[in-house]
């Protein structure tokens, strides 16, 4: 079944999927349009990986648990070896007992490609994921490292030019500076293959580094759909917000002043925020501040039209590219600042520990979150 | 043959209750077929009363069960008993120790561990007859000790309770020995270093550290020499003479010259009884344990 | 630990050792001695060994034990790897239960599961033999072949059978192609383990074996009673070296990867 470019790949409509009780998957919905390289980002039990193998078959959705549609076809009952899709694994799930090239040509030899045909295509899928064929194609899983293993499984998957390609955080395993490598390769050859990625993993870095979309995942629920941007600047929810990079919260009673908004915390403190649909009179209000929103000002010299809130300088954190100060201000908690370092050595920071300061932002450099 | 293997593999599909079962099925069919069905027959042979030629008649009788009130048989039950005991206490405190050097020693434990495991997989039929050998009147033991002037006639060792004994600790020793060191191999050192370092002597360290957290060990090799002592046939058959009877013996009798197969029966079930009476204490026990043990 | 081994310990740990390995030993050197009745040592002979090859009764022992043991291990390898597999992948009601049960015949007394078995024939007038014997074995070699199997699909990776199932291959491929494979050895070690166990029991086949169909630990004991000559040390040293071999491979089976 052929599906027009524009028409989304995968399509997941209210699926949901329970273990016993538990819900795993919670009425799951979004689209993944092609090429696009999607992923999936969550905490350990969010849910991820359950929507990933329903994606390829390996769960079922519940008996009245919506639909899932591959390429415009609804597949619920479809077996994975019918779905025309491929996957990479955590641990690599590499064949022990067949040597590489074997390992790459299983998925052929299944659609019964004749042998010609097999020996070629191997080959350069071993050379799209950078390993030598000649070198390699008669080693055994057993002799490879890690990242070796992980080339192998990604060939295998890709030798099958699928249109879709699922993959269960596949550099997990791997050490850092290699993963780093991996990750640039992974966006490469989506871009270069034109397939469909949908990608699973914990480390908000790198879905925020490879991705095109992202879908933020939190008990079985999606909790924010959209770009890394998106994500990231605009978090919809605390748990967004708190789950990719750092946040710091503030809370109050939302009230009309004029034009403009204000929110008033218990002890009087009192702060602006821009226009939003949500906020009404007498409502409770969170906003989120990202630490590189914020600045440290002395409580008197305030620019005008900022937001300030007092409190004591607790600690200061040396970062190398920057500092944290983190401030306690009554009401609100530690308040974690982040300042470029100008170099502590010839131009050091004017607060120290015990101090009273003020942070500043600007009312626009908040996000007003919803409720959970 | 395509569409056979689409209809095999949509059905193996469809059902996974069904699934299962067929794999279940041949084994299970041979092991209730084969082993609780003849167990079910003997249990109600054991309640019927004897035949003219040994086997059975229809009826209802408690007489076989009964029988073992009688001094002679409940002796049997009683010796069979003791020496059960016996023989576990006897490779306790033998198998203790060799487990305890296994653990403690780097170099030589796969080679140690192999000459325990190794008696283990021998014919049970060539070890005891390796004790004949050495035992009987004409064996090496009392040969030797003729030569050396030692004694002037041939000791009898065969056929007494001492014979037995050996036997069946020399049979079930390595079946205490692996389960203790199994346990001890687990033990975290640093809990001996922490025990040091608080001021305990080696003696009090064992004594407080090493020995309360091997009892799972022990509890567990106990157990594989207890159960099968019980049942045990082989060894006081050939070392210990007509003298020298087991429960096991007791039943081999009921179904050669004695001929009375629901004794036969009852007496059987009553070791039965034991041997799992023994296995659920020991699985009560095993749960017990698992909540003291220390977190890892 | 830094304190050094008491020496009393090693002393004891050596004598045990001697303990258990003495007696084997001294009838393996025996097999050899060149003297009928006598326990000095006369001279080195094989002349024990190539009895056995005269003797009929050994030589139909040992027949009638490799096909007892050939036929009991085939059975009980398939019928054990199918339980493994259910019990190991399937999701079914009284799967626990299963799995405790499968230690009962393990730790039932051999007398007991001998007697019952005869029992079941005597009442079913089916006559003792060769058949009844590998019935029997078969019996009690599954719960050994179960074990071994089951311990190595624990162990295998379970991503394995998906892999290829999302690479093409239904189940059935998948299971001769992927699960198999990765088996194999430890059901060759559960054949190798329910070949030894068939072929030294004793106590079972006594009770389930006719007239005409003593298999080789039957034929020995019978020696042994009659007490004879060190024709009986010959074969239990010959038996001794096969088993021991057995083992050492299903070992080593077991842990190939």
């Amino acid at each position: 079944m052929t599906v027009s470019p524009q028409q989304p790949v995968v399509q997941l409509s209210d699926v949901s999927k329970s273990f016993g009780e538990v819900k795993a998957v919670d009425k799951v919905s979004f689209d993944i349009k092609r090429g696009e390289f999607f992923s999936i980002l969550g905490p350990s039990g969010c849910g991820k990986t359950t929507t990933l193998r329903l994606l390829a078959g390996f769960e079922e959705p519940d008996e009245d648990g919506g639909e899932v549609r591959l390429l415009g076809e609804t597949v619920n009952k479809k077996r994975p070896y019918e779905r025309k899709i491929a996957m990479v694994f955590q641990n690599y799930a590499l064949f022990p007992h067949l040597d590489v090239a074997r390992n790459v040509s299983f998925g052929l030899e299944q659609r019964k490609t004749p042998k010609i045909e097999i020996e070629g295509r191997v080959r350069r899928a071993l050379e799209m994921v950078r390993l030598k064929p000649d070198m390699f194609s008669h080693r055994m899983p057993g002799q490879l490292s890690g990242g070796q293993r992980q080339r192998v499984a990604l060939a295998r998957a890709l030798v099958l030019e699928p249109a879709i390609l699922l993959l269960d955080e596949p550099l997990g395993a791997i050490d850092l500076k290699l993963r780093k490598e991996m990750q640039l390769e992974l966006k490469a050859l989506n871009q270069q293959l034109g397939t469909t990625f949908v990608y699973v993993t914990h480390d908000q870095e790198e879905a925020l580094t490879m991705s095109d979309r992202i879908a933020v995942m939190d008990n079985g629920r999606v909790a924010q759909l959209g770009t890394p941007a998106e994500i990231y600047e605009n978090p919809r929810t605390a748990f967004v917000a708190r789950f990719i990079g750092e946040s710091n919260f503030f809370e109050g009673l939302a009230r009309r002043a004029g034009t403009a908004w204000e929110v008033r915390q218990q002890n009087g403190a009192c702060f602006q925020v821009p226009p939003h649909p949500a906020l009404a009179n007498d409502k409770p209000i969170r906003i989120a501040v990202r630490p590189e929103w914020l600045d440290v000002q002395t409580p008197d010299a305030v620019p005008p039209g900022e937001n300030a809130l007092t409190g004591v300088v607790r600690e200061i954190i040396y970062l190398g590219e920057t500092l944290h100060v983190i401030v306690t201000v009554p009401g609100s908690g530690d308040v974690t600042v982040a300042l470029r370092n100008e170099g502590q050595l010839i131009k050091p920071l004017a607060w120290k520990k015990g101090d009273t300061a003020a942070v500043a932002w600007l009312p626009e450099d908040c996000q007003i979150l919803e409720e959970e | 043959m395509g569409a056979f293997r689409e209809r095999a593999l949509a059905w193996l599909y469809s059902r996974p209750e069904a699934r299962a079962w067929a794999l279940l099925a041949p084994a299970g069919f041979w092991l209730v077929a084969f082993f609780l069905v003849p167990l079910l027959i003997m249990f109600v042979y054991s309640l019927m009363p004897r035949g003219i030629y040994g086997g059975v008649e229809p009826g209802f009788t408690l007489a076989h069960y009964t029988r073992f009130f009688d001094p002679l048989y409940l002796q049997v039950l009683q010796r069979t008993f003791a020496w059960s005991i016996a023989c576990t206490v006897i490779c306790l405190v033998l198998g203790y120790p060799v487990a305890y050097v296994i653990a403690r020693s780097r170099r030589w434990r796969t080679l140690l561990l192999f000459l325990v495991v190794l008696p283990f997989w021998t014919s049970f039929l060539v070890r005891t007859f390796a004790m004949i050998f050495l035992m009987r009147d004409t064996g090496l033991i009392n040969s030797w000790m003729l030569k050396l002037s030692v004694i002037q006639e041939p000791l009898t060792i065969l056929y007494t309770p001492f014979a037995v004994m050996t036997g069946l600790v020399y049979g079930f020793l390595p079946f205490m020995i692996l389960p203790i060191y199994a346990s001890l191999e687990k033990l975290d050192p640093s809990l001996h270093e922490a025990a040091e370092v608080l001021g305990a002597r080696p003696l009090a360290r064992f004594r407080r550290v090493t020995l309360p957290l091997s009892m799972p060990g022990v509890v567990a090799g106990s157990l594989l020499v207890f159960i099968p002592a019980l049942g045990s046939f082989l060894t006081s058959d050939l070392l210990g003479g007509a003298k020298q009877v087991m429960i096991g013996n007791l039943v081999q009798n009921q179904f050669s010259s004695a001929r009375n197969w629901p004794f036969g029966s009852a007496a059987s079930f009553i070791v039965m009884a034991l041997v799992l009476a023994a296995v659920m204490w020991y699985l009560r026990v095993k749960d017990a344990g698992a909540r003291i043990e220390p977190a890892k | 630990m830094n304190t050094p081994i008491p020496r009393w310990l090693i002393g004891l740990t050596a004598v045990v050792y001697f303990f258990l390995h003495l007696p084997v030993l001294v009838l393996v050197v025996f097999s050899f001695n060149d003297s009928k009745f006598s326990v000095d040592w006369r001279g080195f002979t094989l002349q024990w060994y190539q009895r056995l090859w005269e003797r009929p009764d050994i030589l139909r022992g040992l027949k009638a034990s490799l096909i007892v043991g050939s036929a009991a291990t085939v059975i009980s390898a398939v019928l054990g790897t199918l339980l493994a597999l259910a019990l190991a992948r399937q999701r079914f009601r009284g799967r626990r239960a299963l799995e405790g049960f499968l230690f009962v015949p393990i730790v039932t007394p051999e007398i007991v599961t001998g007697i019952s078995l005869l029992l079941l024939f005597a009442l079913l007038k089916f006559p003792l033999g060769l058949t009844t014997i590998t019935i029997a074995h078969v019996a009690f070699c599954i719960s050994f072949v179960v074990i071994v199997v089951l311990a190595r699909l624990q162990g295998m990776d379970e991503n394995l059978e998906e892999a290829a199932m999302i690479l093409g291959a239904d189940e059935i491929t998948t299971f001769w192609k992927i699960t198999v494979p990765q088996l194999w050895p430890g059901i060759l070690s559960g054949a190798l383990l329910a070949f030894t166990m068939s072929f030294d029991d004793f106590v079972i086949t006594s009770f389930v074996s006719g007239p005409g169909s003593s298999t080789l630990p039957i034929v020995v004991y019978g020696m042994v009673r009659k007490n004879v000559e060190p024709s009986i040390n010959a074969i239990s040293t010959i038996i001794l070296f096969a088993t021991a071999i057995l083992i050492y491979l299903a070992d080593r089976l077991a842990r190939a990867k």
